[in-house]
């Protein structure tokens, strides 16, 4: 599973030499997070909804084994065929299972965070089978050969010049750099493999436990071609993405659209019971889930993160992320980004010391937490991950070395009036014109972007102390 | 009303005459102002850094220094938060301390959320005739939740105009150790903010934070810009008439 690059400081460097990128995710996130503003105040009473989401995902992850067995049941009666794939591995072997059931060549997907997080479309490609997205930011991003950079819109870093340049390589034609040139082409792309593909693969933004269904929010429309031509749908569907009830789906519906596009429902909202029935129009003959764990349950089991399971995948917390929104989401490294990917990555991947850095991707300014629709707490969560890779021992020394000495000095009240006074000389061959400049690590790494201002000759408690106060 | 100050080591080594207005501030609104010189740093850039054994070592200091007061105000939203939530979470395995932690949650304050909700000031009084943008901090609004207490206080003051700061309620991008941990990121926000700041055209910023304000003003200065930055207390205190 550990596909990606691990190399954060190379992330961060490479985002900085991409200056369109920057640009171009600065202002859409802008425009999504101005949007979302709008519909929420339009709504009225948001923190009241954003409470019962809470709430509802709470319910469920704390009875997740309930609803998950009453789904499983249902959807089996509805026709459908359920799997439990408790690692990538496995979830991978029941889809080539599938696949090689229907000697398939060809797999058409609409978007799915989890068939990401699995590599399906590498695994796939590997095994000689074509998998192509159908979700236009998404096909954009498998011609690029790249990861989505962002959760709702994964070509979010890609401006429309970039896009007509990669459809040209795609074509060998020349493309005009307009939206609606560059989908027409997309679409016609597209179109005739609906027509072709054996299976067609979905996500799943939430699963209704009773009575048993899969609804996916799209803007494109593909995601209902995608689970009704071809004649098999395979579902990837996280093990915590349930709601109880169509009661608890319409919240969803309320908290989902307007968090992650700023709209106050989706173009298509699909609802998927099972295969065609007997004597129905519509629909795949054959339906199968494929539920995931991988290491979910092991969230499940950890109070310091369960909560993390109540996120609704809206990408809010991206959107309003300071620091997102100046490197984009290929500098987390893997395939979530922004702060529910910093939290997610180390814990998806159970390993703190080579993943866990993206914990340092935040100014811990809280705007994530308060953006996000089921309120979890997650600038929490990145000080908690950034304590346990202390403990672990996964710092440098160097910087375990300073902190000690900081705890020494700074939590005696005499030592650290005299380090204030030691930095007060130490100070002097730094100070140019009433600021500092220059300077050992970390001091340069402020000074070189800012002024420094000096330790004052006298300070308030010496001031205090004289009784000039 | 007895304050007992608690100064952030900012205000204390860096920024005295921040200290000086808060006092004289607090002082006019009725505050009997005391000082306990044993106080050090809460213990927040441990904290948030996740070296949490060592944030404790110092915060227990800090506990012992504010025992015996009735208010604990300080000049930092941040601060006050950390003292008021996080040392919760430091000494939640650790009865003892935590039953003074709790206590001292309970008193403490951000200053403008002081002036407001404790000290009853409606109004500062006096004139400040300048073109103001205003920067909220993100501890003091998101975590604290003192929004309006700063604006309703600054719109009291005659001839000051409060001019929008756009994307106002954006972190600053200091972040404590974030601000060296990461600088090429922390630069790009923060400049962000400077050409927001400028964008206003406002001829001074004010703030409730000196850690974001010298982060601000130290890039705007390094871009070539001389604009004025002061504290909230040092605003209020000018046009209390200062000395
Ligand atoms: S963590 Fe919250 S804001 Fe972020 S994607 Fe998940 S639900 Fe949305």
């Amino acid at each position: 599973m550990a596909a990606g690059n691990r190399d954060l400081h190379g992330r961060i460097q490479s985002a900085f030499r991409h200056p369109f990128l920057r640009k171009a995710v600065k202002s859409a996130t802008n425009t999504l997070r101005d949007r979302k503003n709008v519909v929420t105040h339009d709504l009225g009473h948001w923190e009241d909804w954003r409470n019962l989401g809470m709430q509802i995902r709470n319910h469920v992850i704390e009875n997740l084994d309930t609803y998950l067995q009453q789904f499983a049941k249902n959807m089996l009666q509805q026709g459908a065929q359920v799997h439990w794939a408790v690692t990538a591995e496995e979830a991978l072997s029941i889809f080539q299972t599938i696949i090689d059931k229907h000697s398939a060549k060809l797999v058409l997907k609409s978007k799915s965070m989890v068939s990401e997080e699995l590599h399906v479309n590498h695994v796939l490609e590997d095994r000689g089978i074509h998998a192509v997205e159908s979700d236009l930011g998404e096909y954009i991003i498998q011609l690029a050969g790249e990861t989505p950079s962002h959760i709702i819109v994964p070509a979010i870093h890609k401006t429309r010049q970039e896009v007509a340049d990669l459809f040209e390589k795609d074509s060998g034609q020349k493309q005009q750099p307009d939206t609606a040139s560059l989908t027409r082409y997309a679409r016609q792309k597209l179109r005739q493999m609906f027509l072709d593909a054996p299976i067609g693969v979905s996500g799943c933004n939430f699963a209704v436990a009773d009575p048993g269904a899969v609804a996916l929010f799209t803007n494109e429309g593909n995601g209902r071609l995608v689970t009704s031509v071809p004649p098999v749908h395979v579902v990837f569907m996280g093990l915590e993405r349930i709601v109880p009830t169509f009661r608890e789906l319409d919240v969803m519906a309320k908290l989902l659209p307007r968090s992650a596009t700023g709209q106050k429902i989706t173009s298509y909202m699909s609802v998927i019971r099972g295969p065609k029935g007997l004597g129905e129009q519509d629909g795949a003959q054959e339906m199968h889930i494929i539920i995931v764990d991988n290491g979910r349950t092991r969230i499940l089991a950890n109070p310091k993160y369960q909560e993390v399971l109540r996120c609704i995948r809206c990408g809010s917390c991206l959107n309003v992320c300071p620091v997102y929104r100046q490197v984009g989401g290929h500098t987390y490294g893997w395939v979530y980004s922004g702060p529910i990917g910093a939290v997610l990555t180390p814990l998806l991947q159970n390993d703190l010391k080579n993943w866990g850095e993206t914990a340092y991707l935040t100014t811990l300014c809280g705007a994530c937490t308060e953006a996000c629709p089921t309120k979890i707490p997650l600038h929490e969560m990145l000080i908690q991950l950034r304590l346990e890779r202390t403990v672990s021992g996964a710092t440098s020394s160097l910087e375990r070395t300073a902190f000690r000495l900081w705890s020494e000095t700074w939590g005696n009240p005499t030592l650290y009036k005299l380090s204030m006074k030691g930095g007060y000389i130490g100070q002097k061959p730094f100070m140019k014109e009433g600021h500092l400049e220059g300077g050992p690590t970390p001091l340069s790494a402020w000074t070189n972007s800012r002024y420094f201002p000096p330790i004052a000759k006298e300070t308030f408690r010496d001031r205090w102390r004289k009784g000039e106060i | 009303m007895k304050v007992s100050l608690m100064i952030t080591c900012l205000c204390d080594s860096f920024f005295p005459e921040v200290g000086e207005s808060f006092v004289r501030v607090l002082r006019r609104a009725g505050a009997e102002v005391s000082f306990s010189p044993d106080q050090v740093c809460c213990g927040q850039p441990a904290f948030n850094a996740g070296y949490h054994d060592e944030a404790r070592r110092v915060a227990r200091t800090f506990l012992k220094a504010f025992q015996e007061a009735e208010y604990v105000v300080s000049p930092s939203g941040s601060c006050a938060e950390m003292v008021r939530e996080n040392f919760l979470r430091l000494f939640n395995r650790y009865p003892a301390e935590l039953e003074q932690a709790k206590a001292l949650s309970k008193k403490t304050y951000e200053f403008t959320e002081f002036l407001v909700k404790v000290a009853g000031v409606r109004s500062i009084g006096g004139r400040f005739d300048r073109k103001i943008t205003y920067h909220p901090s993100c501890h003091m609004t998101r975590l604290m939740g003192v929004k309006d207490e700063p604006i309703q206080l600054l719109q009291s003051i005659e001839g000051l105009t409060l001019l929008e700061l756009p994307r106002a309620y954006d972190c600053c991008g200091f972040g404590g150790t974030f601000s060296v941990k990461m600088p090429d990121i922390s630069e790009a926000i923060v400049t962000e903010k400077a050409e927001n700041v400028l964008q206003s055209g406002a001829d001074m910023l004010v703030g409730a934070d000196m850690g974001c304000l010298m982060n601000i003003k130290g890039r705007l200065e390094k871009m070539g810009h001389a604009m004025p930055v002061m504290h909230m207390a040092q605003v209020f205190d000018q046009a209390q008439g200062g000395l």
